[in-house]
């Protein structure tokens, strides 16, 4: 019994869902105290042991439909074919004529289906799907296969030779075995829906990854945020954690106390509630002209999905010129925060120059030693004034300047690129254009002020 | 499972008994605190305020008869305040003491060494439970027949504690490094409530039954209606229950919840509505709404709000779709 659950935590976690080994172990003794009678009790157990979000409940009651649809196909049907084998249930099933003579050396398969055994179809087919292994099933083009495989195991040649022979019954025969064919088609579909997800899942997740911020599908941005977000609370819940808040200097009643002990208790050294704990300072300048404009919304949603890891976050967004777009990241929805972005400064040609100079005015007096400048940009300044001397000032005021690029570092230079001569003053400018390598960055930043 | 705590044996049990102290259980709760028993696991329970989450805990320790202990977390909570201290003043008097009576103890002994020797043949109480004062998390694990645990809004505390309670909730005991190991002779029926501040860690949640209570449906709502607010009769509790529903559709800052239907409710009697009408439902709308942006949301569609639910109220399902 525990295989089939074992199994069906395998399919949960193809749908996302992540099971620990101990939550599986959890699951089958919850199984063990709830028992197999009474369908919704374990539906709602499995939902407390194994998924632990809201979503995830919704997620696995779905999963759990699925993978026990199947013992609702025997459970109708089986009682009425013992009954009145005459009376097939549907007009799909296979009608049989009972007390027919048996026609000499008929296949097994046959047998059953003149009989209309259906209960007795139904566990040979899912023993059949066992042993083809119909549970690797991993992409949809393998159906036909393990359908074929399946009805093989069922006997499918002897059936076939029995049809050819000819005879009565052969007609009725034939429709059982095309009525075969469908349901062992449905069971491997169902399967596939299964077992499969996971994988393609992975992959496609995997691709994302690795593919181009700004050329991407339409249909892949939600699911690119999805991962974003989840990459961000992994991050944040790994460095959020031991920069908890400084307790301000309260005095530890109770360690003073005891550290004080060999003197009778009167506190000559007192221990203090302190620990400093820093945050790393963020400004991001953005250029959000046409060219580098995607791959800023997927920065700053990262860093607005990182909030709580960092402290006094502040973002510029420019094309042309610079602004400071805090205020509308704090206030809108991430997505229509872009869009708002985008209406007030984006789609313009970018000038680095005058861009730097707004900066220079907005924030350059509030830059200190524990700040962070972080540009995404690609320094195609369409040949206006690069102004590096501007970055040099931003470099010596603050922390760090880090700047990001997503062109790659061969074409840096070439064209009206200014790359070369910002570089100078970066303590790191990298390439930038895959989520992967957007990730390393803010993790190496976050580690290195941890 | 011995001791004083009652057996639990079937869902049903679990869902009649917390009925009999008015607690309205759905099915998942039901199995939530079945499987817990039956576990020994705690429970999380997540969702939004009002819906019953720290009044479950209540239910089920009067239903046990157990002890509730119940640990309030908030930011800054620490070891010391819910797990154990020492008393400091007791054992400053206890070294006063001491003084007093080794120096005669002492007097006669023959050099230093003697006096060692006989110092360490003294019984040493100075770390033992005698000086120990028990927080709800040691009190909880000493109770003999076991207890019902409530760590209300864990998701306040910080994260370095959620970390502590893992030993805690894992194994049901405690190690003080100066006494050793003190184990729950009963496991208490453990429940955490949380308000998704923020997100717990993965390992707290792995080792809880994780039960999400949601708003109700209409007919378990009004079942709670019934039990919570038995003064108002049927046809207001009706009509209520399916305004309240259709409020919970719309969009607002913050949805009414359970608690808030069972204050209306007696704040409708107490104005002796016999039915909803649209003067009284504003006149007390400031009972469900808790924002001002939301009553005036609300109110330019409530004539036509109360209409509905009126009609509504005569449905099977108080017009919500099955």
């Amino acid at each position: 019994m525990s295989d089939v659950l074992l199994d069906f935590v395998r399919a949960a976690r193809g749908t996302g869902i992540r099971i620990s080994p101990a939550e599986s172990i959890d699951a089958v003794q919850a199984m063990n105290a709830l028992g197999w009678a009474d369908r919704a009790a374990l539906r709602d157990g499995l939902g407390l042991v194994l998924a632990k979000t809201a979503e995830e409940k919704a997620k696995l009651a779905e999963c759990f439909d699925l993978f026990f649809a199947r013992s609702d196909m025997k459970r109708p049907e089986a009682p009425e074919a013992e009954a009145a084998p005459d009376a097939a249930p549907d007009a799909e099933a296979p009608s049989c004529a009972a007390g027919e003579p048996q026609g000499g050396g008929g296949s097994a398969l046959g047998e059953m289906l003149r009989a209309g055994d259906l209960a007795e179809l139904a566990a040979r087919m899912e023993r059949a799907a066992e042993q083809a292994g119909v549970r690797n099933i991993s992409v949809f083009t393998q159906v036909n296969l393990y359908a074929r495989r399946m009805l093989e195991q069922m006997g499918l040649r002897e059936l076939d030779r029995e049809i050819a022979r000819g005879g009565p019954q052969a007609a009725q025969l034939r429709q059982g075995r095309d009525w075969l064919r469908g349901e062992a088609r449905a069971l491997v579909e169902r399967n596939l829906a299964l077992f499969a997800r996971g994988e393609t899942e992975k992959y496609r997740e995997e691709m994302l990854r690795r593919a181009r911020l700004s050329s991407l599908d339409r249909r892949d941005v939600e699911r690119m945020r999805q991962l974003v977000r989840a990459m961000a609370r992994r991050l944040a819940a790994r460095y959020a954690r031991p920069r908890k808040h400084a307790r301000r200097g309260m005095l530890d009643a109770r360690r003073t106390l005891r550290r004080n002990m060999p003197w009778g208790g009167i506190p000559f050294r007192t221990i203090w509630k302190t620990r400093k704990i820093e945050k790393p300072r963020l400004m991001v300048l953005c250029d959000v002209s046409g060219s580098v404009a995607a791959v800023s919304q997927f920065l700053l949603l990262f860093l607005w999905s990182l909030n709580e890891a960092l402290s006094g976050l502040r973002a510029f967004a420019f094309s042309n010129r610079c602004i400071e777009v805090t205020e509308i990241l704090n206030q809108l929805p991430i997505e229509q925060a872009g869009a708002e972005i985008m209406v007030q400064v984006g789609f313009g040609s970018s000038a680095y120059g005058a861009s730097l100079e707004d900066f220079d005015r907005l924030a350059m007096r509030e830059l200190n030693h524990q700040t962070t400048v972080l540009i995404l940009g690609d320094a195609r300044g369409n040949r206006t004034e690069a102004r590096a001397d501007l970055l040099r000032d931003i470099a010596d005021r603050s922390k760090q300047v880090i700047w990001l690029n997503p062109e790659h570092p061969l074409a840096w230079g070439t064209g009206d690129s200014d790359m070369p001569r910002y570089r100078p003053y970066c303590k790191l400018a990298t390439h930038c254009a895959t989520l992967d390598q957007l990730e390393r960055v803010i993790e190496d930043l976050l580690r290195a002020s941890a | 499972m011995d001791g004083g705590a009652r057996l639990v044996t079937s869902i049903e049990a679990v869902e009649s008994g917390l009925d009999g102290f008015g607690y309205i259980a759905s099915r998942q709760i039901a199995t939530a605190v079945f499987l817990a028993q039956r576990l020994n696991k705690p429970i999380l329970v997540e969702g939004p305020a009002g819906v019953g989450k720290t009044e479950l805990a209540k239910a089920a320790a009067q239903w046990l008869g157990l002890p509730l202990i119940r640990m309030q977390c908030y930011e800054g909570l620490d070891e010391s305040k819910a797990l154990y201290e020492w008393k400091y003043g007791k054992q400053l008097l206890y070294t006063q003491i001491l003084k007093d009576k080794l120096a005669p103890m002492l007097g006669d002994s023959e050099g230093l060494e003697g006096a060692l020797a006989k110092l360490h043949g003294v019984g040493d109480i100075f770390y033992s439970e005698q000086f120990l004062e028990p927080r709800p998390l040691l009190k909880a694990l000493q109770q003999p027949h076991g207890a019902v645990l409530l760590v209300d809004e864990v998701d306040k505390a910080d994260q370095e504690f959620e970390a502590f309670l893992l030993e805690v909730l894992s194994d049901f005991q405690v190690s003080i490094p100066e006494l050793g190991t003190i184990v729950a002779p009963v496991p208490p029926l453990t429940i955490l409530t949380s308000n998704n501040l923020r997100d717990l860690g993965d390992a707290l949640k792995r080792r809880c039954l994780h039960l999400h209570i949601g708003f109700p449906e209409p007919k378990l709502e009004a079942r709670i209606l019934a039990t919570r607010a038995p003064e108002a009769e049927e046809g207001l509790r009706r009509q209520l229950v399916a305004f309240v529903q259709a409020l919970r559709g719309m969009e607002l800052k913050k949805l009414p919840s359970v608690s808030e239907t069972i204050d209306w409710a007696r704040v409708l009697v107490l104005l002796h509505a016999r039915e909803l009408d649209s003067q009284i439902v504003r006149d007390t709308l400031n009972v469900l709404l808790k924002y001002e942006v939301d009553i005036a949301a609300v109110e330019p569609q409530l004539l036509a709000m109360v209409d509905k639910a009126k009609s509504d109220a005569l449905t099977p399902n108080y017009g919500v779709p099955m």
